[in-house]
């Protein structure tokens, strides 16, 4: 996996989805006798590829389904100062203690894709940016949520300032920590979809994703990437670390 | 369908029990139940509201070990994929029985009238053992479980819509009682359907015969007449 990672990762992106779906396949074939036994010692008919076939397939037309049901307009819910959960829980594919903890003298947004001025930023650039906060719910695809409180520039004025097209079909990032994720154009735009800089009135702990994090709260928490090192805007679809794992890639709150 | 068969003096008619639109909509449903229990029990497990996780053999998703190399992780991915298809099947197929069961006249005829009388009188009688099963109808504790697991799956669907889209829906989710609310609502209606199928599938081991019906439709019945044993 990280030996696709670069800068050219949301070109890659589409292309490491199928790579993958391919090793999939490859696998299955050299498995067919260990599914086969699965079958029939009744373990589990997920793990079957006509049956993978469908269940992937019925994920995309959701994926359709709720592009239909997401309302640009409709805000997530937000809540007063004193609904916030003191104790935000942390969650990522590795413990907390190996966050990656990026240095603001060198850390840069790299712009790809179909933006008019590519140039990086840099955090101090970043943090002029004009800001608004929310407290709103972070839902876990797992189940759990909390409310919390962020604040940073909406990524539509961002959007808007780098020049980039806002007809192509999606925003990707890429993550310090080798975490990719993707939202549709609708959602990006949406006016809670922010850059966030701060989180419960600090700076953005490491742990949250410092210097900067992608806060969508019209979507799970796996689609709000932290530690965001690079954004590109792309009509050709770009995956995510989870989505390329069998998580529906819309996941709409 | 209606016509008399004979068999060593003997007297019987084919009568038809259960439609088949009460049929293909009794077995897709029961599809559906299936697999969203299955796929709704690996996905409780990720983050338990209980002291407790389903045992991972009754749940659906994925083998762990193979799932692993497929999704990497334990099956959450797979039981989410199995959840959010099957949810199709469940409401194309609830919402087909809802209406077509209006308008056909069919909920009046075999699920009304409901008296909390005769709920009572034919509970007493079910529990003492003298409760007569009448092929073809329904006791007054029948159609009170089967119009209270329709409910129940109404709002197990409807609480899971709320889990589902807390910002789209948010009133729905209001009405729950909020995101948190609303997953242990979700998880007691499972409860719930759970007792039934429980109920149900004892019920059905107690008196077999009325499985047959279920499946082709029609049940034989004796038309003998008592008088001389000749026609």
């Amino acid at each position: 996996m990280s030996s696709l990672l670069g800068p050219d990762r949301g070109i890659l992106g589409a292309q490491a989805a199928s790579v993958r779906r391919l090793q999939r396949r490859g696998f299955l074939k050299g498995s067919l006798s260990l599914g086969a036994l699965a079958m029939l010692t009744g373990c589990d008919v997920t793990d079957n590829e006509p049956v993978q076939r469908l269940l992937w397939n019925t994920s995309f037309w959701n994926d359709r389904v709720q592009g239909w049901l997401f309302n640009p307009n409709r805000l997530a819910p937000t809540y007063p100062e004193s609904a916030v959960d003191r104790v935000f829980r942390y969650n990522a594919f590795y413990p907390e203690e190996q966050a990656p903890m990026l240095d603001p003298a060198t850390y840069k947004l790299e712009l790809s894709g179909s933006i008019g001025d590519k140039r990086p930023w840099t955090v101090d650039q970043l943090y002029q940016l004009p800001r608004t906060s929310q407290i709103t719910r972070h839902v876990c695809v797992e189940g759990w949520s909390r409310i919390g409180k962020w604040s940073g520039c909406p990524l539509r004025i961002f959007l808007e300032r780098i020049g980039a097209d806002l007809t192509a079909k999606y925003v990707g990032f890429i993550c310090a920590d080798g975490y990719y994720t993707s939202i549709d154009m609708p959602s990006a735009l949406h006016p809670q979809t922010i850059m966030a800089f701060t989180f419960a009135d600090q700076v953005l702990p490491r742990k949250f994703g410092y210097p900067m994090k992608i806060r969508v709260p019209t979507k799970l928490g796996f689609k709000n990437p932290k530690f965001v090192v690079a954004l590109s805007v792309t009509s050709n679809y770009p995956g995510g670390f989870w989505e390329d794992y069998g998580y529906n890639w819309f996941s709409g709150s | 369908m209606a016509e008399a068969v004979e068999s060593q003096g003997r007297y019987a008619r084919y009568v038809v029990l259960h439609s088949p639109f009460v049929r293909v909509t009794h077995w897709l449903n029961a599809l559906a139940i299936i697999v969203m229990i299955g796929s709704g029990w690996r996905i409780y497990n990720q983050e338990p509201l209980f002291g407790f996780e389903f045992p991972v053999w009754m749940t659906l998703g994925g083998e762990p070990r193979i799932s692993q190399h497929w999704h990497n992780e334990e099956g959450l991915a797979g039981a989410l994929q199995w959840h959010f298809a099957a949810m199709w099947l469940l409401v194309v197929n609830l919402l087909v029985y809802l209406v077509y069961g209006l308008a056909s006249g069919h909920f009046r005829r075999a699920l009304l009238p409901i008296r909390p009388q005769a709920i009572g009188r034919d509970l007493r009688a079910a529990l003492s053992g003298h409760l007569a099963h009448k092929l073809g109808e329904r006791n007054a504790v029948q159609k009170a479980m089967y119009v209270g697991v329709v409910a129940i799956i109404v709002l197990t669907v409807l609480s899971g819509l709320s889990i589902w889209k807390p910002v789209q829906f948010q009133e729905l989710t209001a009405a729950f009682g909020g995101y948190d609310v609303a997953r242990y609502v979700h998880f007691f209606c499972m409860t719930a359907v759970v007792l039934f199928i429980a109920v149900h599938l004892t019920l059905t081991a107690l008196v077999p015969k009325v499985l047959p019906p279920m499946i082709t439709g029609r049940a034989k019945i004796d038309i003998t007449p008592d008088l001389g044993g000749r026609p």
